[in-house]
């Protein structure tokens, strides 16, 4: 779950990490009293946003309104701009920067921070980084502090700041189930206090009954995959045509990989997981539906899923939504014979993964 | 000697009341796996397919001599149970809850490393010996006994390769899930150090899938191995920044494509198929 920057911002003060002053808006006339001069900030969940315009400077309230009039509403990538975020312009003398996250080789929490900072951190010379590992069961020590401020080489009144806020950054990270907490640029002031410049977060969406606050969250889901997502359905859309539908993460990708070899384009992605409750299989073909395929390709490999039951799923559904996309069906499992026979002329049987592939592309040609 | 697991060991199920616990328990049985006890606290006294309930890890350690545990525990106990299975003493823990939150997933594998605990998953099938012993959830059927030793990140995937090898008349040795979440027990080059070391095992298959660098670190590995590996990639396809049904299939900031991964294994003199299949027409082509 990623976070828009200004929630990101709540956060950090909760934390006790020192933020710039900033308020949010929907609308231009709802900017009553931001700290001038601001940078007003298009909030969308992607980067980029500076090329796109989506920043700009303002030193009246006039031209505060002006920036969020030309922001708000903006496509940056596939989002409208909804709100932006005005935030106090900081009188920056250096620019550092600072990242946790879980690395998932070293099963760790990883710490790296640089004296470089508002850049990309992946364009860092290794040797220009501080780069190590949290034990996550003993914790941020304090003998890490001292040798990332020592590498930084920063003076000890920044010093003194830095490890507090890396100290709390840490303490975020864990409390609040965080992927990720990033600070670039972490910014030295004139005045010599230390601000988080930017606050990047994103927590693990498996923590979400620990974190309950979170589920009203906006996300970058289309409606659809907010839809299915509120019935516990994996689903994804994708740019082509064809519904794909199997049992299984790793199966529904592998189906997408071989309908694409085919020369197939997958409109949608989804994983029917463990399921075989002829409820829940109508319940995901409704969604796929709504997403307009022009064929349907399910391929169930059930081990121990009843591809009976599947079956009775899948025709109640489309019966229910009174539609005809074509369905290609690969089944194969316990019951695979009277599963075949419920789909008996709505589907177009296949025995193999290739084979259902390649029957999808020509039903489609043939539909086209 | 299979890996990790064989006839000796004895299994707990921790959830073994539940859905999940009593079908997998039976499949468990059936397939000739020494399940000597279950585990839901509250339930103690009980009987599951007759394999004994017990409130706690620690009674089923005491009274049965249990060794290894099978997780079917909700994601938000998960960490207790994981915690308590390792203070139990068990030296094997397969996880097959999914979604546990990655931090307790970090405590869990960081706590058993120190007390010298496996695990494997979570988000995993399981582990299976063919001819010898089930911890996991997988059909029963697909297996044979043989020297294919295969290591993959999905489930229903790995049924699929598995089936089309037994089909191509070859048999497994060990099939070890190592789970799809980002941060697991054991990973994809520890499991090849293990296979790699297996007598039993003469090839390996490897099932990978986009996200993270495991791949690229098991292609590192077996540059130095002798036993022919083959390999399979999902999500040739998949758009960047979106988990694709597993937590963690997903390509972020450039890192974990399919490409980068098929570019890795075939550096490293490793051949990689475009369909899971064909792995099996591979295996045949190869076979002396």
């Amino acid at each position: 779950m990623k976070f828009y920057e200004y929630k990101a911002h709540e956060i950090f003060h909760k934390y006790g990490i020192p933020v710039p002053r900033g308020v949010l808006a929907s609308r231009p006339e709802d900017l009553m009293d931001p700290p001038l001069p601001c940078v007003v900030k298009a909030q969308v969940l992607v980067g980029g946003r500076g090329k796109a315009g989506g920043i700009r400077f303002a030193h009246t309230l006039e031209e505060a309104r002006e920036s969020a009039r030309a922001i708000l509403g903006m496509a940056i990538g596939p989002y409208t701009v909804r709100h932006v975020f005005a935030q106090e312009l900081l009188d920056i003398t250096q620019e550092l920067y600072l990242s946790i996250t879980i690395d998932r080789s070293a099963r760790a929490p990883l710490l790296m921070a640089c004296a470089l900072g508002g850049i990309d951190v992946e364009s860092v010379p290794e040797d220009k980084l501080f780069k190590v590992h949290i034990p996550p069961l003993v914790g941020l020590q304090p003998y890490v502090l001292r040798a990332l401020t020592k590498k930084l080489a920063l003076p000890r009144e920044i010093a003194n700041q830095v490890s507090d806020i890396t100290r709390k950054a840490y303490a975020l990270f864990r409390a609040e189930d965080a992927e990720l907490v990033e600070i670039n640029p972490l910014a030295v002031l004139k005045d010599g206090r230390v601000v988080a410049g930017d606050a990047k977060l994103i927590v693990d969406d498996n923590a979400e009954f620990r974190h309950p606050e979170y589920a009203d969250l906006p996300q970058d889901r289309t409606p659809l995959e907010e839809e299915a997502h509120d019935k516990g359905i994996t689903f994804i859309q994708l740019d082509g045509d064809i519904g794909v539908i199997a049992n299984g993460a790793g199966l529904t990708m592998a189906t997408l990989d071989v309908l694409n070899l085919k020369g197939g384009r997958g409109g949608a992605f989804l994983d029917l997981g463990g399921t075989d409750d002829p409820e829940k299989v109508k319940q995901a073909f409704e969604i796929l539906l709504k997403a307009r395929p022009s064929v349907i390709l399910l391929n169930i490999f059930g081990g121990i899923t009843k591809a009976d039951t599947v079956a009775i799923g899948v025709k109640v559904a489309l019966e229910s939504m009174h539609v005809n996309v074509p369905v290609v069906a690969r089944i194969k499992g316990m019951n695979e014979d009277r599963a075949r026979e419920i789909l008996r002329g709505i589907g177009y049987p296949a025995e193999t993964i290739e084979q259902a592939a390649e029957l999808a592309v020509r039903v489609r040609a043939r539909g086209a | 000697m299979a890996v990790l697991l064989d006839e000796k060991t004895k299994l707990i199920v921790q959830g073994i009341t539940g859905h999940q616990g009593q079908f997998n328990t039976r499949a468990m049985l059936d397939y000739g796996t020494k399940v000597v006890a279950g585990v839901t606290p509250g339930k103690a006294g009980e009987r599951v397919h007759d394999v004994p309930v017990f409130d706690s890890c620690f009674e089923g350690v005491d009274e049965t001599g249990a060794n290894a545990s099978i997780m079917f525990v909700p994601a938000p106990f998960a960490k207790d149970a994981a915690i308590e299975a390792i203070e139990a003493g068990v030296r094997l823990l397969v996880i097959i809850t999914e979604q546990i939150p990655f931090h307790d997933c970090l405590d869990v594998i960081t706590y058993a490393q120190a007390k010298g605990c496996r695990v494997i998953g979570p988000n995993s099938p399981g582990i299976i010996s063919p001819g010898k012993s089930k911890a996991g959830i997988m059909p029963n059927h697909i297996f044979r006994p043989g020297d294919v030793g295969v290591i993959s990140r999905s489930g229903t995937l790995t049924y699929e390769v598995v089936n089309a090898i037994t089909d191509a008349g070859f048999g497994e040795s060990t099939c070890l899930g190592v789970g799809g979440d980002p941060v697991i027990g054991t990973t994809m080059p520890e499991a090849l150090e293990l296979l790699a070391k297996d007598r039993e095992t003469k090839r390996i298959v490897l099932v990978g899938e986009i996200g993270g660098t495991t791949e690229e670190e098991t292609a590192q590995r077996a540059k130095k191995m002798r036993k022919p590996i083959y390999a399979y990639i999902a999500g040739r396809t998949a758009p960047p920044g979106r988990r694709m049904g597993h937590a963690g299939a997903i390509i972020s900031r450039g890192m974990g494509t399919a490409e980068s991964k098929v570019q890795a294994f075939r550096d490293a003199g490793v051949p990689v198929v475009e369909h899971p299949v064909e792995i099996a027409a591979l295996l045949s082509a190869t076979a002396s």
